[in-house]
This record gives C-alpha cells, structure tokens and sequence, in this order.
C-alpha cells in the first residue's frame, strides 16, 4: 500500500466532485491511499497571484507546512491551478532573491523538500501501469479519445518539471495502457480560457470551442481531461458554444480518472459519470462499455 | 503621452525579470490565446514599459486580459516571465486607484481574495452572488449556474474549517505589513 498526503483544493469539493470520487475509487483498486490535509486552505490560485505575489506565495507554503507536519514527503494535488502554484511557490523561493526573507515575516516554515505531485505522474509509472493491466476488466480499444492537458500543467517547464511542455505524453501512455485510441491532435496544450468563465464568458466560449473543433476534426468521440477548470469549460459551455456558433459538439469530457475507472470495472454512476452537462451515455453504450 | 523613465526600472525590480532582454520577435504574441481581442499585444506591452508609457501600460486592456496561462513565458527565447511582468503590471493599477479598463476582471479577483480571507477557501455560491452584485450582471450564466447546482457541482454551504479560516485571514493580515 502506497500513501500519500492529499490536497483536494476547493473545485474537488464542489465543481469537480467526479474528479474527486473517480480517483479515489481507482486509487483503491490500485492499492493508493491519500490521507486528506488537516484545515488545508485554497491555494489563492490564479487571483492571488495576480494582485499580491506574497499572499500567493503564503497560502501555497502554508499549505506544504500542514504537509510536513503530517510526516509525508510526497502530496498529491490533483487540480493543475493548485499543483502548478504549489510547484510555482517552491520554485519562487528557491530562485527569487528576498522572498524568503519577506516569507518569513509572514509565516515560519522550514527548508525541508516536499514532492508535489499530479495524479498523472502517480498513474504513469511503470509498476502502477503493470498493475492496471493486470486487473483491468474491460476493454475499451474501441474508444477515440484526445488527451487535453490544458495550460499548467506543462507550463512554465522550468517550474512544473512535468513531461514535454508542448506536446505531452502522459495521459495518452495511462490512456494507451487500457487500450484506448488516444489520437494525434494539436490543442493539447492550448488555454480554454479559464476563470474567464466567470468575468468574460466570450473569451472561454471561444477558445472552447475551438478546441472542441480540433477535437471532432481528427476523429476524437470524447475528451479526456485532467484539472475541473477544463472540464467545467469544455463540457458546461457546449450549449452556449451551440448558441455562439451554431455548432453542435456534444463531445463527452471524461476524467481520465473515469476512463481508467471503466476499465477496471467500476460501474459509470459510482464514477459520476451522470453528473456532466454532456451526456456519456450514449459514447459509452456505442462502444458497449 | 508623459513619459516615465523609471517604469522599466520599478517593474524589473518588483517582477525579478530584465525586460530590456526583449529582442521584439513576438514569439509571445502569435502564441497569445488572448491577442486577439487585446488592445496592445504582449510585444507592445514590453516595449511601451522600456519606453516609460506608464499610463498607457496600466490603463490598457491588455494586463486584465491576461489568462496567466504561460505559453509566452516558456516560449520567450530570452526567457522573460510575461506572466509576472502583466502580475506586476495588474497590482500596480490596483495600487495606484486606475481605473480599469475591463472592470468585471480586478472585481472577480478582489471578491476570491476577500472570500479567501475570510473562509480560507472558496465559496462558489457566494462568490458568483457578490460577482454579480459587484457588475451588475444579473443575467450572465443563470442557466449554466442552475444546471451546476442541481447536479450537485455548486454548494449552499460554504465548506471550511475554522481553523483553516483563521490561518488564511492570519496571512492576509500580515502580508499587508511586508512590502
């Protein structure tokens, strides 16, 4: 049994519950346990950073700190805005000049080194790849599907550490590993707009649909995804994407957490898979999973 | 258009990146998601900060606009961090009372903080609530929001711990004292 401390952030509370709960129940196929941060508080994400560099830098460490505490080395952060301004955090105080010093005013914390991790690296290494092969009930090869990795992840490399930053891999070798065709597309990287949902729809609205027309362009039946802000994006702006521009996508977006799920067998309402704005049902009885 | 000698110097100091390494090659402007409804591209923004355009700089569009996603800031050949040359830019404006161009961006992020400060972490319901109060724009999203909530994805209730609350408004308040 493999423990790691868990930080859920706010969306996997709320926006991103099926992220949340497919994880977890295929992490306990995999023999995975996360032990959730005690009083673990919002990272600041992309507003903290924008208005004050230090309060953003504060909340991420303050957050590492309750992580030492529990005795761990390694934290899992499964949505990308909170592992990119943990990564980000880390880094900052490594290389900016004074900022420890300012850090300390705040807050006492230690030079101990704590390993910020996406589920994505969990999954991809090669014993845990093996395991889901070998317990996987399902075949899903019937399944086109285009990774989408979104902005943070990959970006900045220098900070994130995470695959090759234009064109990852990652998720297509989890994905390959059960089977399914993950296929050749160039958006994998590209912004959906992100918190834009909230002040400046258009904008989300229009790089959405953007990538959802690549998507359906190279033949792709859903998409996978990796962080709730993407998800929330492509999947609940399908409407006003129709209504925009008279496009009717109804492109299924799945965590690749649901995809890995089906194909251990864990049924699709234990996944959560009812809970999308696009309906999956019809993807799934298709390619009779 | 007055010029500011020293802008170029303020930002390089307060963001850690030397600007005047910027060769002009736009790499960060064709990558830009968002360019095409900026009112001066990134490229323009670095330059108008050498040339001491403050006022232009923190009443344009561009620094509100910015997503933060850092496709410029990994493929700038000279390695600038646009990300937190436009931060810097963003807190300037708040600091010095401009008024913003797009007005709904600085709200939101102000309202995340105050909602950050108080709870020590985000209340989706509440937040959305006071964002509308705080633009006017009742309308924007009903629908969206509605289907959001009944599939379980907005709570009513905030979820927090009183102990996580405390901590957050415990660095806010001191962050305030540390320049």
């Amino acid at each position: 049994m493999k423990e790691y401390a868990y930080y859920p952030g706010c969306s996997l509370h709320s926006t991103g519950r099926e992220y949340d709960v497919s994880l977890k129940s295929v992490c306990k196929l995999l023999d995975i346990e996360f032990r959730e941060i005690k009083d673990w508080i919002c990272c600041g994400s992309t507003p903290a950073h924008n208005i004050s560099k230090i309060v953003s830098i504060a909340l991420s460490v303050k957050n590492i700190e309750l992580v030492k505490k529990m005795g761990a080395k390694e934290v899992v952060t499964p949505c990308v805005a909170c592992f990119s301004r943990f990564k980000a955090a880390i880094y900052d105080l490594q290389n900016e000049e004074g900022l420890k010093d300012k850090l300390k005013k705040i807050m006492p914390y230690s030079d101990d080194e704590i390993k910020v991790l996406h589920p994505l690296e969990i999954f991809s290494q090669d014993e845990i790849l093996t395991k889901i092969n070998n317990i996987k009930k399902k075949d899903l090869s019937g399944l086109k599907v285009v990774c989408y990795y979104g902005c943070l992840l990959t970006r900045p490399p220098k900070v994130t550490r995470f695959d090759e930053c234009e064109y990852p891999q990652t998720m297509d070798k989890i994905l390959g590993s059960v089977g399914i065709v993950t296929l050749d597309w160039s958006y994998k990287t590209d912004c959906c707009g992100a918190s834009f949902s909230l002040t400046i729809p258009e904008i989300v609205i229009k790089l959405s649909a953007d990538i959802l027309n690549e998507a359906r362009l190279v033949g792709a039946e859903a998409i996978a995804v990796a962080c709730p802000l993407c998800h929330i994006n492509l999947d609940g702006r399908q409407a006003d994407i129709k209504k925009a521009y008279h496009r009717d996508y109804e492109i299924p977006i799945l965590y690749f957490t649901q995809l890995v799920g089906l194909s251990l067998g864990i049924l699709s309402d234990k996944l959560l898979l009812d809970k999308h704005f696009v309906d999956t049902t019809r993807l799934l009885s298709v390619n009779k999973v | 258009m007055k010029l500011y000698p020293d802008f170029v110097i303020q930002i390089k100091g307060e963001s850690h990146q030397d600007i005047n390494l910027c060769y002009q090659c736009k790499k960060c402007t064709s990558g830009c998601p968002i360019a095409y409804t900026m009112d001066y591209t990134p490229a323009q923004i670095i330059h108008a900060i050498r040339l001491g355009l403050k006022e232009l700089v923190l009443n344009s569009k561009t620094i509100w606009l910015c997503a933060s996603c850092e496709t410029c800031t990994t493929r700038c050949p000279q390695e600038i961090d646009l990300v937190k040359v436009m931060d810097v830019c963003k807190s300037l404006a708040i600091c010095l009372r401009i008024k913003p161009k797009i007005k709904e961006v600085p709200i939101f992020y102000k309202l995340v903080l105050t909602n950050i400060r108080f709870l020590g972490r985000m209340y989706e319901l509440g937040l959305i609530g006071a964002l509308k109060l705080c633009t006017g724009n009742f309308m924007q999203d009903v629908n969206l929001g509605i289907t959001m909530f009944k599939k379980g994805k907005l709570k009513l209730l905030p979820s927090f711990t009183f102990k996580g609350a405390l901590t957050a408004m415990n660095i806010f308040n001191k962050a305030k004292k540390v320049k």
